[in-house]
Formats: structure tokens, C-alpha cells, sequence
């Protein structure tokens, strides 16, 4: 036989006959056999019959008539409400685009910084290229020139762009 | 959308029944308010102000602001039709905004009275509203609206949860599974809930348990 606590669980949905047959059953073996349980049982039964001697109240006759005048007070969706149906798809479709935006403009300033810095490290680059800051240059002074013949030793760089594999004459 | 004209019955205890309603059921009816028909939302209005009102009012103890949340659960459920989806039954969902609206309120009372004083007497109506019967005589009018007020009280005292559920289940007739919804508990905790909350009433209202026994004994009647 089940314990008192346990059928305090199913005792309500016995009452109230929405227990199934076995928890009815259950129930029902219990409470032949213990007095305390039954005289409680018994006491829910007229308590529910108390519990129902309180009346009803009813709405005020204004009630309907607020209500409605309310609801007619309420905000009509004209067309922009059809084009965007809810207000956080609003929000969030709002807060898409100023992000896009925002994302948009922060590479472009930082472009314009790495362009400076691309400037700034080539732009000594033609000096280089001069033939005379080269010819001057002491540490060219001291590479071996033991490979290179002698007629072409002789012969100045041609920087136009326009020079010819030297051939032998 | 066309409605046939509502026709109003009355039942053997003057009970009066929207046939309309009835024929059609809450969630077709929500449906149809969702698609834009008014008249549905009335029909809805017409069946639940009664048993919201008096469920509101069983939970604040105050009629005025027992009208006033039902009229914002009602605002409530008009504003959001175009999202109502039939998952649940309507009156689930009814409740449970019912419910949560109650609580606030409580909640909301007692921080406001904490604000003024302390012993400040809790905002509650003197006098139930109306009482059925009429033919009553004065001194019986006050016995019943005494016992009235006794057992209005020891429901008000039950723990909120436990107040929602003994509401729910013993004046809505709700099912279990309904109800544990609407308290976000499962069915086993709800009936250990609804156990608690019944013997606590048992022993708070044990003369009047004991008392009515006695005056069916007197008249005749079987307990």
C-alpha cells in the first residue's frame, strides 16, 4: 500500500475525478485502510463546497465601452507598417545598415595611412637608380671586378631604357 | 467578415450563454481577430471579462484594479493577433498574461507600501461587489458576506503560486496540464501545489468547513 505522502499527490485528481482508474484505485486502497487520510479527504470535499460560496463579481458596465475606446486609440499601421511588419526587424534592419555603413568608411581611412607609409618608404628610390650617386658610392669601390672584360668596363650604363647586348666587334 | 447575429440564452440559473461564441471555438475565434475581424474579438471579450475580472479580482482584492488589469490583458491580447499562433489553448494563454499581470501588481502594491508605511492597511475593497442572491434579509446578507470575506481571506493569505493554482483549478475548472503551464511547473509539482495550498485552506477554514456541515445536518440535507 502506498504511503500517505505519496497519495497526497494523486488525493486533488481522485476528488476532482480526473484521476485515472489505477491512481483511483490506488487511492481508494488507501484510503479504506487509513483514518487520517480519509477524514482528510472528507474535509477537502466540504472545503470545495465552502470555497464555492463566494459570489461573483461582475465587470462595471463600462467595461466593453473602455476597452473598445482603447483599442480604437491604438496606433494603425499604415503602409510602412506592411513594408516592415515588425518593429525589431525595423530595428535590426536599421542597425544593419549603420553598421554597413560604418564598416564601409573605416577601411577607406586606413588606406589613405597605408599609402602615406608606402610613400614615405619609396620615395628615396630614385636615388638609386642615379648613375652618379652609384659611381661614387666607396663600398662599390671595393667589389671584385675580375669577371668583367675590359671593353666593357669602359662602357657607360645606357639609362635610357634603349640598351643593346653588348657584342664583339 | 459576416457574422450571423449573436444570439443571448439563458440558462436554469440565469446564466447568460453567447450561442455564437460557444460555436465557435476561442482559438477560430482568435484567428479571425488575427485576420482583422473585430466582431471575433467582442465575442472573445464577451465570454472572458467575467471569469477575468473575477479571477483578478480574487488574486488583487481590489475590484478597480481588478478591471483595470483586465483591460490590459485584454489590450494585450488584441496588440499582439497578428503574432498569435494556436500552440497552446486561448485560455492558457489568456491566464497566463492574466497571471503574470496579478503578480506584478502585488508585487508593485507591496514595494508602494513599504514606500509609505510599514503598518499601512492593505488597499482592499470594504465590501464584496454584488451578491446573487437578493432575496436575502439584512442580517443574513451580513452573515454571508462575513463568510464571504473569510474565505476571500484565506485565499488571499495561500502563497501566490499556490493562490493562482487553487483560483485556476477550483473556480476556472482547468486541467492540470493547463494550469501547470500557465505556472511554468510540471503537473506532479503543481499537484503537490494544489495539495498544500487545500490543506492550508482546510485548517484556515475549518469553522466554516465544520459550520456548513452542521446546517445540513439541521436542515436535512446530506454533507
Amino acid at each position: 500500500m502506498k504511503k500517505c505522502e505519496e497519495v497526497s499527490k494523486q488525493l486533488i485528481a481522485y476528488l476532482d475525478r480526473r484521476a485515472n482508474s489505477a491512481e483511483r484505485h490506488e487511492v481508494e486502497e488507501h484510503l479504506a485502510a487509513c483514518s487520517a487520510c480519509h477524514e482528510r479527504a472528507e474535509d477537502f470535499r466540504k472545503l470545495w463546497g465552502v470555497l464555492d460560496e463566494v459570489p461573483l463579481v461582475e465587470p462595471s458596465l463600462g467595461f466593453d465601452a473602455r476597452i473598445r475606446a482603447r483599442i480604437a486609440e491604438e496606433p494603425r499601421r499604415g503602409w510602412l507598417g506592411w513594408l516592415v511588419p515588425q518593429p525589431r526587424l525595423a530595428f535590426a534592419m536599421a542597425l544593419l545598415l549603420a553598421l554597413s555603413v560604418w564598416m564601409a568608411k573605416l577601411p577607406r581611412e586606413a588606406n589613405v595611412a597605408g599609402n602615406e607609409q608606402d610613400f614615405e618608404a619609396i620615395k628615396d628610390l630614385g636615388v638609386l637608380e642615379n648613375y652618379d650617386v652609384l659611381s661614387k658610392f666607396d663600398a662599390l669601390s671595393e667589389v671584385p671586378v675580375e669577371a668583367v672584360p675590359a671593353d666593357q668596363q669602359a662602357q657607360p650604363v645606357n639609362q635610357g631604357g634603349d640598351q643593346q647586348p653588348a657584342t664583339e666587334e | 467578415m459576416e457574422h450571423t447575429q449573436t444570439l443571448q440564452l439563458y440558462g436554469t440559473a440565469g446564466v447568460r450563454y453567447n450561442v455564437e461564441a460557444m460555436t465557435r471555438s476561442d482559438v477560430q475565434l482568435m484567428l479571425d481577430v488575427k485576420a482583422g475581424d473585430e466582431a471575433s474579438f467582442n465575442l472573445l471579450l464577451q465570454k472572458y471579462r467575467t471569469p477575468l475580472v473575477n479571477f483578478l479580482y480574487r488574486m488583487v482584492r481590489n475590484t478597480a484594479q481588478a478591471e483595470d488589469l483586465a483591460q490590459e490583458v485584454f489590450l494585450r491580447v488584441y496588440r499582439a493577433r497578428k503574432q498569435y499562433s494556436p500552440s497552446a489553448k486561448f485560455t492558457t494563454w489568456l491566464f497566463r498574461i492574466a497571471t503574470n499581470l496579478a503578480l506584478n501588481s502585488l508585487r508593485d502594491n507591496r514595494y508602494r507600501q513599504m514606500d509609505v508605511s510599514i503598518d499601512a492597511p492593505v488597499e482592499e475593497d470594504a465590501a464584496p461587489l454584488q451578491l446573487r442572491s437578493r432575496e436575502l434579509r439584512v442580517d443574513e446578507q451580513m452573515m454571508e458576506r462575513d463568510r464571504s470575506e473569510f474565505i476571500r481571506r484565506a485565499i488571499a493569505a495561500l502563497p501566490e503560486k499556490q493562490r493562482v493554482a487553487v483560483l485556476l483549478h477550483k473556480y476556472e475548472e482547468m486541467d492540470y496540464g493547463e494550469i501547470a503551464k500557465i505556472l511554468e511547473c510540471s503537473e506532479s509539482a503543481l499537484k503537490s501545489l494544489l495539495f498544500r495550498a487545500y490543506e492550508t485552506l482546510r485548517v484556515q477554514l475549518a469553522p466554516l468547513v465544520s459550520q456548513s456541515v452542521a446546517n445540513r445536518a439541521r436542515e436535512g440535507r446530506p454533507s
